[in-house]
């Protein structure tokens, strides 16, 4: 435990907080600390629901992320074209898994170290002017997170192209850049069952009317800065 | 009755598509009683569909499956793609039709995001409850077994398959066992030259609601993988629950009597194609 964790903190350190671990010469990823404690988003998000979110799910995303990166090289060393084309898939969902995933733990925070406070700067006048106002946006966001039909997660982004705030879905694990190669994540929603289901049950929109109490925009904010300066 | 009889003579595609009627048909059944709704105008029938219990007790599958998971599964989430569909169907040209002819008739319009969902969502979910019995698990006989064997080398070969397109869906889905009668690998087409080979077992996977009575399969069994389905039970070990399902819950009776329809209504069709085509050649030869 204390090595895994002496090792995820060096490499948040590095880069982009992404994780990554190198063996063989391969970068592999490994699990993020979660900036807080398991219960510490209670009573929006429960300290259970955290838990297997992030050392199952989100555990899972990764060790299977780093299979399949294997058998990439693998493949690749061989030149076995049908064995790469084949992995894609998995890696796209798994992939697309972590990066979500250290996405959304990053948007949450309890409420005693600013979870739920509005955004304050450039990112709350650019919300003001393209959806009216922080609950217009919320309510966009809820709705079309609501939804959803099956898996999947809800976004905030920005088009750095444009200059210009979206919300859009995307199915499973697909990350926001799927949906367009110039948008930016500022705040991923996940909608999977797995999220809310041992506190929410089949109650996807309470969830969705919760997790804005927990909402940190300090993180998008500073995105949104970087991207629209 | 009144209405599955009403239903079926207005339905269009009885005609048009190859039916999967028969026994998935009663699945869900529309309430005997025909309520004028005043939201319709005068004259207008309505008919709603119903939420039918699983043949079993909501606590007659523990402790493979808990009655909490019954309870939501079957009391919530089935109920609201009932409700839901009953609400949006009402007064348009969908109501009144059989339920399998809904799903096909929203899946050839191409929007998969409402009607479509909560039709194929009621629909699954049925299928889903009569796929399991107490005390399920076990092992098929008869011409089922002898098609297993035959199409996945034995009973292991097909659990081994199925277990693997189950934990592959990913995100929500299903997974289906189906008898496959003369048509291609590929949606929609029709064979050009049938034989006897292409009459087979496969094993299918399918995102959120998609069902295959839309490629024209006989479904035989399904496990539902949506997360709602084991969450309670297994939470992140969706392994555990299709092997669970495997060897606890599947009832091989229900899909050993879904062979036999499905195989009576390949032949029937056949029997069908076969008269068409004499019938041309007649009218050719008159001609």
């Amino acid at each position: 435990m204390a090595l895994r964790t002496l090792a995820t903190r060096r490499a948040l350190r590095s880069g982009l907080g992404l994780g990554y671990q190198s063996t063989r010469g391969l970068k592999t990823l490994s699990l993020p600390d979660l900036p807080y404690d398991y219960a510490a988003l209670e009573p929006a998000i429960s300290g259970e629901v955290m838990h297997i979110h992030h050392q199952k799910h989100h555990q899972t995303y990764v060790t299977n992320y780093n299979k399949s990166l294997e058998q990439l090289d693998a493949a690749m060393a061989k030149g076995c074209a049908s064995t790469v084309v084949k992995l894609q898939a998995a890696i796209k969902f798994n992939g697309g898994g972590h990066i979500n995933h250290s996405l959304f733990w990053k948007n949450l925070a309890p409420v005693h170290e600013g979870g739920g406070e509005p955004p304050k700067g450039s990112l709350g006048w650019a919300i003001d002017t393209n959806f009216g106002s922080l609950e217009s946006l919320i309510q966009k966001m809820s709705a079309e997170g609501a939804a959803l039909q099956g898996s999947g997660w809800v976004w905030l982004g920005v088009d750095k192209d444009f200059k210009k705030l979206v919300v859009e879905t995307t199915a499973n694990q697909d990350p926001l850049v799927t949906k367009g190669p110039s948008l930016v994540p500022l705040i991923g929603i996940d909608v999977w069952e797995h999220a809310y289901y041992l506190q929410y049950k089949n109650v996807r929109p309470d969830y969705l009317k919760n997790i804005w109490k927990v909402i940190d925009w300090k993180y998008a904010s500073e995105v949104y800065a970087k991207e629209c300066p | 009755m009144v209405a599955t009889a009403i239903s079926s003579a207005i339905s269009l595609s009885c005609a048009l598509l190859p039916s999967q009627g028969g026994s998935t048909r009663s699945l869900l059944r529309r309430n005997k009683e025909r309520k004028c709704r005043g939201k319709s105008g005068p004259g207008m029938i309505t008919a709603q569909f119903e939420l039918k219990p699983p043949p079993y007790d909501l606590k007659a599958l523990e402790p493979h499956m808990s009655s909490d998971t019954m309870e939501y599964h079957w009391g919530r989430h089935h109920r609201t793609y009932v409700e839901n569909l009953n609400k949006q169907i009402e007064g348009t040209e969908l109501d009144g039709m059989a339920l399998e002819d809904i799903i096909i008739a929203t899946y050839k319009k191409g929007n998969l995001d409402t009607v479509f969902n909560n039709a194929a969502q009621a629909w699954n979910h049925d299928f889903f409850w009569e796929s399991m019995k107490p005390g399920g698990g076990g092992k098929p006989s008869g011409e089922l077994l002898r098609l297993i064997n035959r199409d996945f080398g034995s009973l292991d070969g097909l659990i081994k398959e199925f277990k693997a397109a189950a934990a592959t869906q990913y995100g929500s889905g299903w997974a289906w066992l189906v008898y496959k009668a003369n048509r291609l690998n590929v949606g929609n087409a029709i064979n050009p030259l049938p034989k006897e080979e292409d009459k087979k077992l496969v094993v299918v996977k399918s995102p959120n609601a998609m069902n295959p009575l839309v490629w024209d399969y006989s479904p035989l069994l399904t496990i539902d993988i949506w997360e709602h389905a084991y969450y309670l039970d297994f939470q992140n070990r969706r392994p555990d629950y299709i092997s669970t399902f495997m060897e606890n819950l599947v009832s091989w009776e229900a899909a050993s009597s879904r062979l036999e329809k499905a195989q009576a209504r390949a032949a029937e069709r056949e029997r069908e194609e076969e008269r068409k085509k004499e019938e041309e050649w007649k009218s050719r030869f008159r001609g």
